[in-house]
C-alpha cells in the first residue's frame, strides 16, 4: 500500500496588507502538488528557498491546513482524522529539523529528550523506557555516557542524532527530513547521511528528503520533485532527473550547483533574474520570466504536467527538445571571463 | 595590477608570471577566552599574486575567517593576539602598522565582504549613499566626482546605475543584489584585493552562481585579486585559480585548485573530498572519523593525527613544515611528503623571519 499519497495540495496563507481590512494578499505557498511515497523509499523534495517544500512536510505533518487538495496517509485522508486515528499517524509520521539546537530543548537532558514521545505515547514500564532509550542512543551512535547532558555540551552532528533518536522514539512508518544535513559541516554531514541510510535500511524507513543541496538528494533520494514558486516542476526517479533532466529549471539547478570538480568548470551556467514573490507569482509558467526557452503560450498558459516516459514534466517545450542547446552557449561566456 | 593577467587554474611556468601582492607567513594567533587561552592560528602560509583567486576552505572554527580578519587588522585587541608571524602586502609587513595606516588601507587597498550583506548594510541610508561615503573617506575630489565613482561601481558590479538604485535602501533589494551593493562599496576606491568571507552562503543556488560569476568578471574586467573564503568545495573549485585548505588553524595543503583537489596530498584533503556527496549513493560515502579537536587544547604535533588514516609516530609529537611537491603547491604532512620522497622537517618554534624558503623546493 502507498504510505503517502498528495493529490492536487495548495496552501495559501492570507497576510494582511496596511492596518485596514479588504486588501488582504494571499501568499500561493504551494498550487497543485501531487506525489506518492511508498514505504521504505525516499522522495526529496528540492528547490529554492520560498519555493514551498518545507509548507508540503508541513501539510503532511498537518502542522498547517492544506487551502485544497489532500493528503492520505496509508490509505487514509489526514484531514478527516480525529482523536485516536490522528494521534495515530501523527506517531507514524515524525519529523527531523535543520537546526538541532532550535529543536531541542536546551533545559532537558538527553534522556528526557528521548523518552519524552514514549512517555507521552506508551506505557512502558521503567526499566522498558530506560532500556528503549539506550537501544535509540545506540542505534544513532551515541551511548550511555551521553545520556545526562544537554544540547549545548554537543556539536550539530551529535545534536542531529539526538533529534534523530527523538524521531525514531516510535517507530515511525515515516520521517520527514528537513534540510537535515545544512547546517552541518561537509564531514559531519556525511556521517549523518550514511547514518540515514543505514538506519532507512535497518528499519525500513520511508523519508520525505527536503533539501536545497542537489548533490545531497542525489545520494539519499530514489526519487525527486523539482519546485519552484510552489508548485513542481518536474518529477520522477532521480537518477532520470539528474541525467537527462526535461525542465528548463532543473537544467539551470544543475547547471548553478557548482561541481567540486575544478575540471568540470566550463558547465557552469548562470539563470538570471531572482525568484519572483510568490504574493504575485507570474501569470502561466511560473519560471517564465528566467527562462531562456520561454515561448509566448508560457505568459498565459499554466503547463499542466504530463508524464514523459517515468516522469511528470510541466512545461510547454516538445518532450524531444534539446535543452542543452543554449547552454553550452552560455557556457563559453564563463568560461572566457575564468580564463 | 597592472595588466593583470590571471593565470588560468593550471600554473603559468613562464618568468613573466604576475607579482606577488600577499603573502600571510607562519601566522599564529590566539584569543583570551573565559575557559582559556584558544590556539585559533596554528601557522597560516598563504600566498596571493596580482589577479588571482585563492580559495581558503575549511569547516566550521578552522580559522578561516580570523585569517581574513587578520590581514585587515579588524581583530580585537587585546582579547586577539597574534604571537607571530608576518602578512606581507607588496612588500610591507601590515602587523607592524598602526591603526591609522591600517584604516586608511582598509577599503582602499584590501576591501572585504561577508556573509550576511544585509548586517554589513546600514539600514537607514540609501545605498548610494553608503558607497559614496566610502569614496569620500578615502579619495579627495568632490561630491560630483564622487558620485559618478559611486554609479561606476554599481555598474561594475551589474547593478543599474541609475539614480533609483542610490537611492533604494538595503531592505528594497533582494540577497543578491545586496551582495553585489557590498561588492561595489568594496571597489569603490579601486582595492586590487578583496576578501570575500563566504559572500554566497546564505543565497540560493542559481544566485551564487550570479554572484560567483560576478566575481570572475571582477577578475577578469578589473584585474581584483580575491581570497574567497567558503566551507563549500564546489564553490572554491568552480571559482578559484589556487586554494588554501584549512584545519584547525593551519594551512595543510596549498596549491593549484586542480591539483589540489584532483590530486591531493595531504590526508585531510583527501578525507574532505571524499566527504562530499556528489556523486555518491549514502552507501558508499567516506567520513572522517574523530571530530574537530577543542582549540583550546589542541592535540599536539599536527593537529589532524588523531583522526588520520596515515598516522606515523612522529606525527603526535612534531608539526610538519610545509613542503613543495610541486610547483606552487605545498603540503603540511609527514606521510605526504615521505610518500613524494622529499625531506621534511619539523615547523621551527615561532620566528617571523621564517619566509618564502619552502616556495620554491624540492620540485625544482
Amino acid at each position: 500500500m502507498t504510505l503517502l499519497q498528495v493529490d492536487g495540495l495548495s496552501v495559501h496563507f492570507r497576510i494582511r496588507r496596511g492596518l485596514l481590512k479588504g486588501s488582504d494578499d494571499v501568499v500561493h505557498a504551494v498550487d497543485d502538488v501531487s506525489f506518492t511515497l511508498e514505504p521504505g523509499e525516499t522522495l526529496a523534495l528540492v528547490g529554492e528557498s520560498g519555493c514551498g517544500k518545507s509548507t508540503v512536510a508541513r501539510a503532511v505533518l498537518q502542522l498547517v491546513r492544506p487551502t485544497s487538495g489532500s493528503v492520505s496517509f496509508m490509505g487514509r485522508d489526514v484531514a478527516g482524522m480525529k482523536g485516536g486515528a490522528r494521534r495515530r499517524m501523527l506517531r507514524d509520521a515524525q519529523v527531523v529539523f535543520q537546526d538541532p539546537y532550535s529543536s531541542l530543548n536546551p533545559r532537558m537532558t538527553v534522556h528526557s529528550l528521548v523518552s519524552e514521545p514514549l512517555r507521552a505515547n506508551t506505557k512502558l514500564g521503567a526499566q522498558e523506557l530506560e532500556d528503549r532509550v539506550l537501544s535509540l542512543l545506540e542505534m544513532v551512535g551515541l551511548g550511555t555516557q551521553h545520556l545526562w547532558r544537554r544540547p549545548h555540551e554537543f556539536s550539530g552532528g551529535q545534536c542531529q542524532r539526538i533529534a534523530i533518536a527523538r524521531a525514531l522514539a516510535l517507530d515511525p512508518k515515516l520521517v520527514v527530513l528537513d534540510e537535515p544535513t545544512s547546517a552541518l559541516d561537509v564531514s559531519v554531514q556525511a556521517r549523518i547521511l550514511v547514518l540515514l541510510d543505514e538506519l532507512q535500511r535497518r528499519l525500513g524507513l520511508a523519508y520525505l528528503f527536503i533539501a536545497h543541496d542537489l548533490a545531497v538528494v542525489q545520494s539519499m533520494a530514489k526519487s525527486i520533485a523539482v519546485m519552484y514558486l510552489g508548485q513542481v516542476a518536474e518529477q520522477g526517479p532521480a537518477a532520470e532527473v539528474f541525467s537527462e533532466p526535461r525542465h528548463p529549471y532543473t537544467v539551470a539547478l544543475l547547471n548553478s550547483s557548482p561541481s567540486p570538480d575544478p575540471e568540470a568548470r566550463a558547465t557552469m551556467r548562470v539563470l538570471e533574474g531572482d525568484v519572483p514573490s510568490a504574493v504575485r507569482p507570474p501569470a502561466g509558467c511560473r519560471f517564465h520570466p528566467r527562462c531562456p526557452f520561454r515561448m509566448p503560450i508560457c505568459e498565459r498558459e499554466y503547463p499542466a504536467p504530463h508524464g514523459v516516459g517515468s516522469r511528470m514534466v510541466a512545461c510547454h517545450l516538445p518532450d524531444d527538445f534539446d535543452l542543452t542547446q543554449l547552454g553550452s552557449a552560455r557556457a563559453g561566456e564563463v568560461a572566457d571571463v575564468a580564463h | 595590477m597592472s595588466s593583470a593577467t590571471p593565470s588560468t587554474h593550471l600554473p603559468a611556468c613562464d618568468a613573466g608570471a604576475p607579482a606577488e601582492l600577499l603573502a600571510v607567513h607562519d601566522l599564529r594567533l590566539q584569543f583570551r577566552s573565559m575557559r582559556g587561552l584558544v590556539k585559533a592560528l596554528d601557522g597560516v602560509d598563504l600566498t596571493l599574486h596580482d589577479g588571482e583567486i585563492l580559495g581558503l576552505v575549511g569547516e566550521s572554527g578552522c580559522g578561516k575567517t580570523i585569517t581574513g580578519l587578520a590581514i585587515l587588522g579588524l581583530l580585537q585587541r587585546p582579547q586577539a593576539e597574534i604571537t607571530a608571524g608576518a602578512i606581507m602586502y607588496r612588500g610591507d609587513d601590515l602587523l607592524t602598522k598602526s591603526d591609522a595606516q591600517m584604516q586608511k588601507l582598509r577599503g582602499r587597498d584590501i576591501s572585504m565582504v561577508f556573509q550576511d550583506p544585509l548586517a554589513s548594510l546600514n539600514p537607514v541610508f540609501a545605498v548610494g549613499k553608503q558607497i559614496e561615503d566610502v569614496i569620500r573617506l578615502h579619495t579627495r575630489g568632490s561630491r560630483r566626482e564622487a558620485r559618478e565613482a559611486t554609479y561606476r561601481a554599481l555598474a561594475s558590479v551589474g547593478l543599474p546605475a541609475d539614480k533609483d538604485t542610490f537611492k533604494r535602501y538595503p531592505h528594497q533589494f533582494s540577497g543578491g543584489m545586496r551582495q553585489r551593493v557590498c561588492m561595489a562599496m568594496a571597489l569603490a576606491c579601486g582595492s586590487p584585493l578583496l576578501i570575500a568571507d563566504e559572500p554566497t552562503t546564505a543565497l540560493d543556488v542559481t544566485i551564487q552562481a550570479q554572484i560567483l560569476n560576478l566575481l570572475l568578471k571582477l577578475r577578469g574586467e578589473l584585474g581584483v585579486a580575491q581570497i574567497l573564503i567558503t566551507h563549500n568545495v564546489g564553490v572554491a573549485a568552480q571559482t578559484c585559480d589556487r586554494i588554501a585548505v584549512m584545519y584547525a588553524g593551519s594551512v595543510v595543503e596549498e596549491g593549484p585548485v586542480g591539483d589540489v583537489l584532483n590530486r591531493p596530498h595531504h590526508p585531510y584533503t583527501i578525507a574532505l573530498y571524499e566527504c562530499l556527496p556528489h556523486g555518491r549513493t549514502a552507501t558508499d560515502l567516506q567520513t572522517i572519523p574523530g571530530t574537530v579537536p577543542d582549540l583550546i587544547d589542541p592535540p599536539a604535533g599536527c593537529r589532524f593525527h588523531p583522526r588520520c588514516t596515515r598516522v606515523m609516530e612522529r606525527c603526535s609529537t612534531e608539526k610538519p613544515q610545509p613542503v613543495s611537491v610541486a610547483e606552487r603547491h605545498s603540503v603540511s604532512c609527514f606521510w605526504a611528503a615521505e610518500k613524494a620522497g622529499i625531506q621534511i622537517d619539523a615547523r621551527r618554534a615561532p620566528q617571523a623571519d621564517e619566509g618564502a624558503s619552502h616556495e620554491d623546493g624540492a620540485s625544482a
